[in-house]
């Protein structure tokens, strides 16, 4: 059976061609290893490039008294403790080193007087601590990694999708995949696999991410036997474009606030003055974005249902340089001009703190040979993800995993490939042809819509229990749906294969959701609005037992002294 | 978009692959700020749930929902309905300078192809890193490329003379111009430029700047500073000579 398909053999296979996936693939090139860079769409369109803000790390370039262990503790602050402190600390040492580096293969960050990186303010963040390139960082970062790493040879496998890994006894040893252009199947033969395809953000109405964010890889290691964790945590971005409808979600970034952008509510009140008096605007994420939320609730939010952001008080030509695609954005999609006037924004689903469970140093899951960052991994943002913290994250993990990865494929050999698996693969791909159901799309807007009311900024039990039995019903219509047309490049074919996984992380994110019985970050509970101690000592673990998805509690292992300290320090 | 309908209007879309295809009507709701991308997506939500499309960001940054709108190439994510014509269908076609793999989805990977010809970043020797801001802003209008292609479609020496093998279109000019005058690169790309990316070929017509969704001044500020780099260093006496004498130095 094998034989009939397309197979390519790679020390090293890299799911993901955003920041996390490139700058891995760039390691294990370094190293040696052979790459190979499967993405489902075409290179350099990962979400990466919509990354506006910055890239946090604490150069210390504009305010001389920032360092790693004060970037260390916001991180921790930022994300209520809930972080992997190891993650966090390793994190906070080497951004620096990482923004440089970037800078040594071409990128263009903006400049200080003295011409050194110019680093902006972000919430949460104690410093100017976000080095930019006005509000497309995350475009500059994209470029600059993607041509490093063809230049180092790597192989791209474009519009190419992975259904499945592929294992020998609990051993990673390939993956099953389909082209997207022509429906063709392609396997790879691999020693190690990186996991970087982002987040889930799909599964909810009202968020910035693209069609690409469905979980896939958090489906494919928990289905490979790897754990995932904090899978309550997704983080609702507090700024979102909220009119008109067609483009209700997209990304307002928070360099907006960071440059001094001030939100009201209807009545004109700067409403943050009520929820974070010392930090107002550049409060962290979470906490601006259910103050937004409440804002709107009680009745005072504006016409269409969200907050006043306004940097209009900001000389115009200030704001169209610092903020440039943020004035296009508004002008051309909501006629607003945000140099003369307010957006109106709301919360919008952005990222996901949890993800698949990764050792702090190497990014390997609970899985040998099966690694992780970026996105996909948790840890290192705990309970709540600094703005900022993203890019630095795929950067300095996105490294050490691939750094890992090879290391690992130089001394394994390749395990045999079992041709059941492939064959059970195809066969779980091409049913929905023969299926006489639903359209995906009918079932993904259903699954959306349970998400974002059921599953959103403020839970309770009640609700969560809701959402755990709709998501059970989807998941039936889902096996029954159907597909129509052929296998060259059909969307609808495709997105039912993607709405296997968001099924299933969506319901990793419930079941933890309902288990945490407290407050904590992006977790709110309003039947459990306080924070609970002993909650605050473990993290929620998910693996799949026998088929079932089964949930425990995992303890966090006790900081060690000198992090202690670091925190304590005001 | 199910909600606040206000009206409903005809797009009329192109279905078809390598082999051929015609444009098919679909009537969809129209919603205030609708873009054109958004009725592609009501299209495959609603009614083909097989209609080719790509997309990503939806918000102008990633350059992928390339298409020719009523005629003009230009991404449908930035296309409102409510700037078209309602009196009449709005017609999408796919880029018409690439080859259809199906409906508005073409086969870009040359771009690819050319890309990887070009030499990266590398900085001079012993380089110091410090920038002045002028020099960033200078560059950084290149770096703006979302890689969208329009530029390339629309550019008559890819368009209508198809010369792929011989001239490397305008996108991949701006990216020499972000590398060349990136304030510590050291590399040179000049014979390059002449060779095998055929810069002589563009004859100025400017259609590549008209289309741009990023505003980058793609002829004046990119093609012709480095046509005239081509024209100092391969044609003109003077400089000929001085090289000769002087060998190359520091660009």
């Amino acid at each position: 059976m094998s034989a009939n398909y397309e197979v390519r053999e790679h020390d090293v296979l890299i799911i993901g061609a955003g920041g996390a996936g490139l700058r891995a693939a760039i390691e294990a090139l370094a190293q040696g290893a052979s790459v190979g860079v499967v993405c489902k769409s075409l290179l350099g369109k990962a979400h990466t490039v919509m990354a506006e803000g910055g890239i946090a790390a604490a150069m210390a370039n504009v305010d001389p008294a920032d360092n790693w262990k004060t970037h260390f503790r916001d991180t921790m602050r930022g994300g209520k403790l809930l972080n992997n402190w190891r993650m966090a600390q390793l994190h906070a040492q080497e951004a620096p080193d990482r923004v440089r580096e970037l800078e040594q293969w071409g990128a263009l960050f903006d400049r200080t007087e003295s011409g050194a990186i110019l680093q902006r303010a972000f919430g949460g963040h104690t410093f100017k601590r976000l080095c930019h390139v006005g509000d497309r960082t995350g475009l500059e970062l994209i470029r600059t990694l993607q041509d490093r790493g063809v230049q180092q040879g790597l192989d791209c496998y474009m519009e190419c999708t992975v259904t499945r890994l592929l294992m020998d006894n609990g051993r990673f040893a390939g993956a099953f995949a389909y082209w997207r252009e022509n429906g063709r199947f392609i396997v790879f033969k691999a020693k190690a696999v990186v996991i970087a395809t982002g987040g889930i953000g799909k599964a909810w109405t009202v968020t910035s991410n693209s069609w690409e964010y469905t979980g896939d890889g958090m489906a494919l290691a928990y289905d490979a036997g790897a754990e995932l964790m904090d899978m309550e945590f997704v983080q609702f971005h507090p700024t979102g474009m909220v009119w008109p409808p067609g483009v209700q979600g997209i990304l307002v970034t928070e360099a907006v606030r960071g440059e001094g952008g001030i939100l009201r509510n209807k009545l004109g009140e700067r409403f943050m003055e009520k929820y974070d008096p010392k930090r107002m605007e550049l409060s962290t994420r979470d906490v601006v974005a259910r103050s937004i939320y409440t804002e709107v609730r009680e009745g005072r939010g504006t016409e269409h249902g969200g907050a006043y952001l306004d940097i209009s008080q900001k000389p115009a030509e200030y704001v169209k340089k610092k903020l440039p695609s943020m004035y296009h954005q508004f002008k051309e999609l909501a006629d607003v001009d945000i140099t003369r006037e307010p957006m109106e924004v709301g919360p919008t689903c952005h990222y996901v703190m949890g993800g698949i469970r990764v050792e702090a140093e190497t990014g390997q899951s609970t899985v040998p040979g099966i690694f992780a960052a970026g996105e996909a991994a948790a840890g290192l943002h705990g309970a709540n993800r600094l703005g900022g913290n993203s890019l630095s994250d795929l950067l300095v993990f996105g490294r050490r995993a691939g750094l890992a990865a090879a290391a690992h494929a130089k001394k394994t050999s390749f395990a045999p490939l079992e041709s059941l698996q492939m064959q059970d693969a195809e066969k779980e791909l091409l049913a929905a042809f023969a299926n006489t159901g639903e359209s995906p799309y009918a079932i993904h807007r259903d699954l959306q819509t349970v998400m974002q009311s059921l599953v959103g900024i403020y839970r309770t039990a009640d609700d969560l229990e809701r959402a755990m039995t709709e998501l059970q019903m989807l998941k039936a219509r889902a096996a029954a749906g159907s597909v129509e047309g052929s296998r060259l490049f059909n969307p609808g074919w495709h997105l039912s294969q993607d709405l296997k996984s968001m099924l299933l992380i969506s319901e990793a994110v419930a079941k933890c959701a309902m288990a945490r019985t407290e407050s904590r970050g992006a977790h709110s509970r309003i039947d459990y609005p306080n924070l609970d101690e002993a909650w605050g000592r473990q993290h929620n673990i998910i693996v799949k037992d026998g088929g079932a998805m089964v949930r425990r509690e995992l303890p966090i292992p006790p900081l060690p002294e000198d992090l202690k300290e670091i925190l304590a320090q005001e | 978009m199910e909600t606040e309908t206000t009206a409903e209007t005809v797009l009329r879309v192109y279905r078809g692959d390598a082999s051929g295809g015609a444009t098919v009507d679909y009537q969809v709701p129209v919603a205030p700020g609708m873009v054109v991308l958004d009725a592609l997506h009501y299209i495959q939500g609603h009614i083909a749930p097989d209609l080719a499309v790509r997309w990503n960001c939806k918000a102008g940054k990633c350059g992928s929902c390339s298409a020719e709108v009523n005629g003009r190439p230009r991404l449908t994510c930035k296309t409102r309905m409510d700037d078209l014509p309602k009196d009449k269908p709005i017609t999408v076609m796919p880029l018409k300078s690439f080859p259809t793999i199906k409906d508005l989805v073409t086969d870009v990977s040359w771009n690819y192809r050319v890309n990887k010809k070009i030499p990266p970043f590398q900085p001079r020797r012993g380089v110091e890193w410090k920038i002045t801001q002028l020099d960033v802003d200078r560059v950084q209008e290149f770096r703006k490329c979302i890689e969208c292609f329009l530029c390339q479609n629309v550019c008559h020496v890819l368009r209508d003379h198809d010369k792929k093998e011989q001239f490397a279109g305008p996108r991949f000019f701006v990216r020499v111009a972000g590398l060349e005058m990136h304030p510590l690169d050291g590399a040179d790309r000049v014979p390059l430029l002449k060779e095998e990316l055929g810069i002589g070929l563009c004859n100025i017509t400017k259609c590549c700047t008209e289309v741009c969704p990023e505003e980058i001044h793609i002829t004046d500020n990119a093609i012709i500073p480095l046509k005239e780099r081509v024209v100092d260093r391969f044609y003109d006496p003077l400089t000929m000579l001085f090289r000769k004498m002087r060998g190359p130095g520091e660009k």
